[in-house]
C-alpha cells in the first residue's frame, strides 16, 4: 500500500495554488487533511501525477469566522476546530450536531471541512448538511472566484462541479434563523463509520404550519435534498409525518445495494430516520419560535 | 513471609515498553534492507498462461523478480503439511510461488525485490499476468454438492478429508427418545486481523553459512527447524527471532506461509538482508482465515429435555489448501458435547476445498462453531418442550463427581478427550445469580408487553487447553541478582513477561520486575513448540516452575556450602538466601550465581566478595567446582503434559433490538469463567475482555463477504467491521476456580476462552428477542431487518 510516483508541490500562498492548477489542471490533486485522499493514493485507486499540498499555506485561518450572515471556513480549518467552535454551536446548530457523526476524533483532527465538501462523497455527512442548509462554496482559480450554491456543488459520486483549474477556498454555512429547528439522524454499523443512511432536517415554523426540508446522505449519487409539503399541527399527532416522509423516500431517493444494506433496508432506514428527524427538527422549531 | 506473587494482579513488566512506543516489532528492524512486494492472483481459480515482466524493465531500483520457474530443489515443492491425519486423503498445500494453477484470489504468483517498498510496488503493479479463468467454487455447501466445480483441477471432488467417530449407540438412543429433532446450523468464515500483520526480515550470511530470521510468528522454533531443513543448514546456524508481536490469534502459527520461505530465499540469492511487511490488504487475502462450517444435527431427548443421543454431520471450509490438516473440524467434533453428559454421540465431517484463502485455527479454533451448535440445540430443545433454557442446561450437566470424565471422542492431540475437572452447575449458578436471571426474565416480559424486543442468551462452553507435546524454560541468575527466563514460544502481547516472572519470583524470592522474560528467540533456547491452543501458561508455566525449582535447588546447595549450613534451613526472600532463625547469615542470589562460577579474577565489587566466598566454599570441598556441579546458576527444564486440561465458562447477554435501525443493543454482558488456578487476575481479565470483544465482533460485525466468484468484497477496515470500543459493552466478570489436578500449578488455559461463546450467546439472545430461530451466523442489522419486515 504505497502510492504510485507523483510530483509533490508545496505552495505557500493561495495565488501559487491557482498558478499550479492553471498549469497542471486535471493532472493535479489537492491535498488538505488527506483523510480520504491518502488511502485512495496508497491503495492506488487514483494515481495523480501531481499533488498540491495546501498545508503550508501562509496566514490561513485555523477556525470558523462570521461573515455576512454566514459562518465561513477556510481551506485549512480542521473538522475538530469546527466541532469545538462556540460560534458554530450558536449560529449553525445543525453543523454542530452533525460533527459528532463525522468519522472519529483522530480523523477530525486532520480532516478539513472544505476537503470533505470538495471530495463530494454522497455518503458523507457534511455535503448533505450544507445542501439542506442552502449553504454555498467559493471556488477560485487564476482567473477569479465564483460562489456556487450547495445545490449545484455536487455532480456525482466523488465528483464536484469545479473546473480542473479551480479549487475551493471557502465553505459558507448560513446562520440559523430564530424560527428554524434542526435535527440530524443516521445509522452506521459502528460509531463514526459511513452511515448506511443519514438525514439532516431543517424545519421552519410559520404560524401553525411547519415546513421541513430533508437532506439525505448515502441514498443517491449526490446528497438528496427535498422539501416536504407544509405540515399542520395535527400532522405531528398522527402518521402524517411518516406518510409524507415515505412519499419522499419512495419518489426521490435512489439507494443501491451493497454488502452492508439492500435497497429495501436503506429505504426502511430512510423512512424511519427521516420521520424521527422531521419530528425532532419541528419540535425545536416550535421552541425556537416561542423563544423569539 | 513475603506475599505470594502467584495470584496477584501484578502490573505488566512489558507495559512500560509497549505503552511508550518502545516495542520492537519486525518492521522496526533493518530499515536499510531490500523490500519485497508480491504479485497475487486476482482470479480465485485460474491457469497461469503467461507472466509478463517487460513493463518493469525501466523501473530503477528493482533488484529481482521471481516466479515459480526460478525456484529449485525443495523450494519448488509444495510447502509442508504440518499436521497429517489418516482421514486427510488429499493433503494439498500450496507452492511458495504459484505453479501453473492458482486456487484462491491472493495466492502469491511473483515476488519483486527492490530498494524500497515503493519501487517494489511500482514493479509489482507493472507485471501482467495472463490467466485462463476456471470455474470457481466459493460456497462451502456448494463445494459439497455432487457435480460442483472443483477447487483443484486434478481432483474429482472437493473433499480433502473425512473423519467419523461414535460413542454409545446413537441409533438405539434415537429410537428410545421421546422427541427427535433435526436442525441445520451454519457459520461463515472469519479472520483474526491482528493489529500487526505478518512480517519477515531475513539475513542470510553466505560466509558464515547462517540465517537470521526475524519473523512475526507464534512458532519460531518450528520455523527454524523447517528452514534449516529447507536450506540444508545446520540447525545451530539458523536463528529465528519473534520480537514484539502485535497480536497473532492463531493466524501466525502456520509454518510456512509462502513469504516465510521466499524472503530468506531471496536474501540468500541476493546476498543482502531482505524484508517484507504485510499490508492490510495482503492480510485479508494472504493470511489464513477460519470458522466456515455447516452442520446437520439430529438430537433425541426425553420429555424432560435430557439429551439421549446426538449426531452431527458437518462440513468444514478448508479454503484452497490445508497445511494445518484437519485440526479445526477435529476440535469442533471433540468439543461439541461441552459441559453436557451425552452418552450416545456420533459425528462425521468432511473437510472441503473452496477457492478461498486457506483456513487454520483462529482464536477459539473450532470451538466457537461447536459451542454455537450445541447451545442453539439446548435453546431449541427448551423452546420445543416449553422449558426454561437454564433448566435444560442444568438437567444435562456432567456432575462435579464424574471427573475425570471421558467424552468418548478423539482430542486434537490424537489422545482421548478426557475432562480433568469442572463444576459446571456451580458455574451456571454464579452466572445466573450475577445476571439476576429471574428478574431479567420478568423485565423481558414487561418489555414484550410494551412491544419492545428484548432477548436473553446464554452460552456455555468447555475448552480443551494446554496441549503438549512440551515447552521449556531456560533460567539463568545473573550477578546482579536479576533472573533471565528464556522461552521457546513467542508472546503476542498477552503478558508472558509478567506471569512467568511471577512464578519465578515466588520460587526464588526475587521481585517480579527483576525477572526478565524473553520469548521466541531461538538463540536463547532452541527447543519449544509455540504459542497457541491456550497452552502457554499451562505448559510453559509449568516448565518455568520446574526450572525455577531446579535453580532454587542448585542455589541452595551452593549457599549451604558457603554459609556452612544445611540447605533445608535456607529461605529465599528479597533477593537474598537467608538462614532461617539467623537473620544476619545470608548471601545474595546474585552472589550465589558468581560463586557457582568460581573465578580466578574478580570484576567489580560484587565479584570480589564472591571470589572470597568461592575460596571459602573451596575450603569445604576438594576442588573449586565440585564434581557434579556445573558453572553458573542456570538450567533449562521442560514440561510435557499428560493431556489437555479443560477450562470452562458461560456468558449471558441481555439485548434489545431497535425496530427502526434493526440494530441490537447489548444491555448487559455477564461472564463466568474458570481457568483453574489464576496466576494474574488482571491479565486473565484482559484476556477475557479481549476475547468477548472478538466474540461479539464475530457474531454481529465481522463478515468476510466473498462473492460467488471467490472475490473478497470487503478487504479493508472500512468494510470489514471490527467493533470499536464504542460497540463493546461493559462486561461483568465473575470467576470460579476449579484447579486442574494434572499439573503442579493447577493451571488451565484462558487465551481463547472469551471468544468461544460469542456467536452462541448472540444467536440465542436474538432468537429469544425475535421469536425466530437464528441458525446461521454471523447476523447483522440487514438480517434482522429481513426477519422483522420481510417475514
Amino acid at each position: 500500500m504505497k502510492p504510485a510516483p507523483f510530483t509533490y508541490h508545496r505552495p505557500e500562498t493561495r495565488g501559487e495554488v491557482d498558478a499550479l492548477l492553471a498549469e497542471l489542471g486535471s493532472e493535479a490533486k489537492i491535498l488538505a487533511g488527506g483523510q480520504s485522499l491518502i488511502p485512495i493514493l496508497n491503495m492506488r485507486l487514483s494515481s495523480p501525477a501531481h499533488l498540491i499540498d495546501l498545508n503550508h499555506l501562509h496566514d490561513e485561518t485555523a477556525g470558523p469566522a462570521l461573515d455576512d450572515g454566514h459562518v465561513t471556513v477556510g481551506p485549512l480549518v480542521r473538522q475538530s476546530s469546527v466541532e469545538r467552535s462556540e460560534l458554530v454551536t450558536e449560529r449553525v446548530p445543525l453543523l454542530a450536531e452533525t460533527m459528532d457523526f463525522v468519522a472519529h476524533p483522530a480523523i477530525r483532527n486532520r480532516g478539513t471541512v472544505v476537503g470533505s465538501i470538495a471530495h463530494a462523497d454522497p455518503a458523507a455527512e457534511l455535503p448533505a448538511v450544507l445542501a439542506v442548509l442552502r449553504g454555498e462554496v467559493v471556488a477560485r482559480s487564476a482567473t477569479g472566484r465564483r460562489t456556487i450554491p450547495a445545490g449545484e456543488c455536487f455532480r456525482g459520486p466523488l465528483e464536484n462541479s469545479l473546473e480542473d483549474t479551480e479549487w475551493l477556498e471557502e465553505v459558507r454555512w448560513p446562520v440559523a434563523a430564530a424560527d428554524q429547528g434542526f435535527a440530524f439522524e443516521e445509522f452506521a454499523r459502528r460509531s463514526g463509520d459511513y452511515a448506511l443512511c443519514g438525514v439532516a432536517a431543517r424545519a421552519e415554523r410559520a404560524g401553525d404550519t411547519t415546513t421541513v426540508a430533508l437532506g439525505y446522505l448515502g441514498m443517491g449519487d449526490v446528497p438528496v435534498c427535498t422539501e416536504l409539503p407544509p405540515l399542520g399541527a395535527s400532522a405531528f399527532e398522527t402518521d402524517e409525518v411518516e406518510d409524507a416522509v415515505a412519499r419522499v423516500v419512495e419518489g426521490q431517493l435512489d439507494p443501491v445495494d451493497d454488502i452492508h444494506a439492500t435497497v429495501a433496508f436503506r429505504t426502511h432506514l430512510a423512512r424511519r430516520l427521516g420521520a424521527t428527524a422531521v419530528r425532532r427538527a419541528a419540535a425545536k422549531a416550535d421552541t425556537a419560535g416561542q423563544d423569539s | 513471609m513475603t506475599t505470594r506473587m502467584f495470584g496477584q494482579s501484578v502490573k505488566r513488566n512489558e507495559d512500560p515498553r509497549l505503552l511508550t512506543g518502545k516495542g520492537r516489532y519486525v518492521d522496526d528492524i533493518e530499515h536499510s534492507a531490500a523490500q519485497v512486494a508480491f504479485v497475487r492472483s486476482e482470479p480465485a481459480h485460474a491457469r497461469i498462461i503467461d507472466i509478463d515482466v517487460s513493463g518493469t524493465l525501466d523501473i530503477d531500483g528493482v533488484l529481482g523478480i521471481y516466479t515459480y520457474e526460478d525456484l529449485e530443489g525443495d523450494f519448488a515443492k509444495p510447502l509442508p503439511l504440518l499436521i497429517p491425519n489418516d482421514g486427510l486423503f488429499a493433503p494439498k498445500t500450496q507452492y511458495a510461488l504459484a505453479h501453473e494453477e492458482v486456487c484462491y484470489a491472493g495466492e502469491v504468483i511473483a515476488m519483486v525485490v527492490a530498494k524500497d517498498r515503493y519501487i517494489a510496488e511500482d514493479a509489482a503493479s507493472a507485471i501482467r499476468v495472463e490467466y485462463e479463468t476456471l470455474p470457481v467454487v466459493a460456497d462451502l455447501e456448494e463445494a459439497a454438492r455432487p457435480g460442483a466445480p472443483v477447487a483443484h483441477l486434478d481432483m474429482e471432488d472437493n473433499v480433502s478429508g473425512r473423519v467419523s467417530e461414535a460413542k454409545g449407540d446413537v441409533d438405539a438412543a434415537m429410537a428410545a427418545a421421546s422427541h427427535v429433532y433435526q436442525w441445520r446450523f451454519s457459520m461463515e468464515r472469519a479472520a483474526a486481523m491482528p493489529m500487526e500483520g505478518r512480517g519477515i526480515v531475513a539475513h542470510y550470511d553466505e560466509s558464515d553459512q547462517s540465517l537470521l530470521l526475524y519473523d512475526s510468528t507464534q512458532a519460531p522454533t518450528g520455523v527454524r527447524g523447517g528452514l534449516a531443513l529447507l536450506f540444508g543448514l545446520d540447525p545451530d546456524r539458523v536463528h529465528v527471532v519473534a520480537p514484539d508481536i502485535g497480536g497473532g490469534f492463531g493466524m501466525k502459527v502456520i509454518q510456512f506461509y509462502p513469504e516465510e520461505v521466499l524472503v530468506p530465499w531471496a536474501s540468500r540469492l541476493l546476498g543482502i538482508p531482505v524484508k517484507w511487511t504485510e499490508d492490510r490488504r495482503e492480510d485479508f487475502i494472504g493470511s489464513n482465515h477460519e470458522r466456515g462450517q455447516a452442520h446437520e444435527v439430529r438430537v433425541g431427548t426425553d420429555d424432560e429435555g435430557r439429551i439421549l443421543g446426538m449426531e452431527t454431520n458437518f462440513l468444514n471450509d478448508a479454503g484452497a489448501y490445508c497445511s494445518y490438516g484437519l485440526i479445526i473440524p477435529i476440535i469442533t467434533a471433540a468439543q461439541m458435547q461441552g459441559p453436557y453428559r451425552i452418552e450416545n454421540f456420533r459425528y462425521e465431517f468432511r473437510n472441503l476445498f473452496t477457492n478461498k484463502v486457506p483456513t487454520s485455527p483462529y482464536r477459539g479454533a473450532g470451538r466457537p462453531h461447536a459451542v454455537y451448535v450445541m447451545e442453539r440445540v439446548i435453546d431449541k430443545i427448551a423452546l420445543e418442550l416449553e422449558l426454561d433454557v437454564a433448566e435444560v442446561r442444568r438437567r444435562n450437566f456432567i456432575g462435579p463427581n464424574e471427573f475425570p470424565y471421558d467424552v468418548g471422542v478423539t482430542f486434537q492431540d490424537g489422545g482421548p478427550t478426557i475432562y480433568d475437572s469442572g463444576e459446571y452447575e456451580r458455574g451456571l449458578d454464579v452466572l445466573l445469580d450475577a445476571l439476576d436471571y429471574g428478574n431479567a426474565r420478568a423485565e423481558q416480559r414487561k418489555a414484550a408487553e410494551q412491544g419492545r424486543l428484548m432477548g436473553i442468551g446464554i452460552g456455555y462452553y468447555v475448552e480443551g487447553t494446554g496441549i503438549g507435546p512440551y515447552e521449556g524454560a531456560a533460567i539463568k541468575v545473573l550477578a546482579d541478582g536479576s533472573v533471565t527466563v528464556a522461552l521457546g514460544f513467542s508472546s503476542q502481547g498477552q503478558g508472558h513477561e509478567t506471569v512467568f516472572a511471577q512464578i519465578v519470583s515466588d520460587e526464588l524470592g526475587v521481585a517480579v520486575d527483576k525477572v526478565k522474560v524473553t520469548s521466541g528467540d531461538t538463540r536463547r533456547i532452541g527447543y519449544g513448540v509455540g504459542t497457541f491452543a491456550s497452552r502457554s501458561a499451562v505448559v510453559g508455566g509449568n516448565a518455568v516452575f520446574k526450572a525455577a525449582v531446579q535453580i532454587r535447588k542448585q542455589a541452595a546447595e551452593v549457599a549451604a556450602r558457603s554459609l556452612e549450613v544445611a540447605a533445608e534451613d535456607l529461605v529465599f526472600e528479597n533477593g537474598q538466601i537467608r538462614v532461617a532463625g539467623a537473620p544476619d547469615l545470608s548471601v545474595g542470589l546474585g552472589q550465589v550465581a558468581l560463586i557457582s562460577n568460581p573465578l580466578r579474577y574478580a570484576f567489580g565489587e560484587e565479584s570480589q566478595e564472591a571470589v572470597l566466598l568461592a575460596q571459602r566454599a573451596y575450603a569445604q570441598s576438594d576442588r573449586p567446582l565440585p564434581d557434579g556441579m556445573r558453572p553458573g546458576l542456570e538450567t533449562a527444564e521442560f514440561y510435557s503434559p499428560t493431556s489437555g486440561v479443560f477450562a470452562f465458562g458461560a456468558h449471558a447477554v441481555v439485548i434489545e433490538i431497535d425496530p427502526d435501525t434493526c440494530n441490537l443493543k447489548i444491555l448487559r454482558y455477564v461472564v463466568m469463567h474458570d481457568c483453574g488456578a489464576v496466576i494474574n487476575p488482571m491479565i486473565v481479565e484482559g484476556q477475557i475482555l479481549g476475547g468477548v470483544a472478538q466474540g461479539i465482533g464475530g457474531a454481529f460485525y465481522e463478515r468476510l463477504a466473498y462473492d460467488d466468484q471467490g472475490q473478497l468484497q470487503n478487504a479493508s477496515f472500512m468494510d470489514f467491521l471490527i467493533p470499536y470500543a464504542t460497540e463493546i459493552p461493559t462486561v461483568e466478570l465473575h470467576h470460579t476456580e476449579t484447579k486442574s489436578p494434572l499439573n503442579p500449578l493447577g493451571i488451565k488455559g484462558v487465551g481463547e476462552a472469551g471468544t468461544i461463546p460469542g456467536p452462541a450467546v448472540i444467536a440465542n439472545a436474538v432468537s429469544d428477542a425475535l421469536g425466530r430461530p437464528i441458525d446461521s451466523m454471523p447476523i447483522s442489522p440487514l438480517d434482522i431487518y429481513a426477519i422483522l419486515y420481510k417475514g
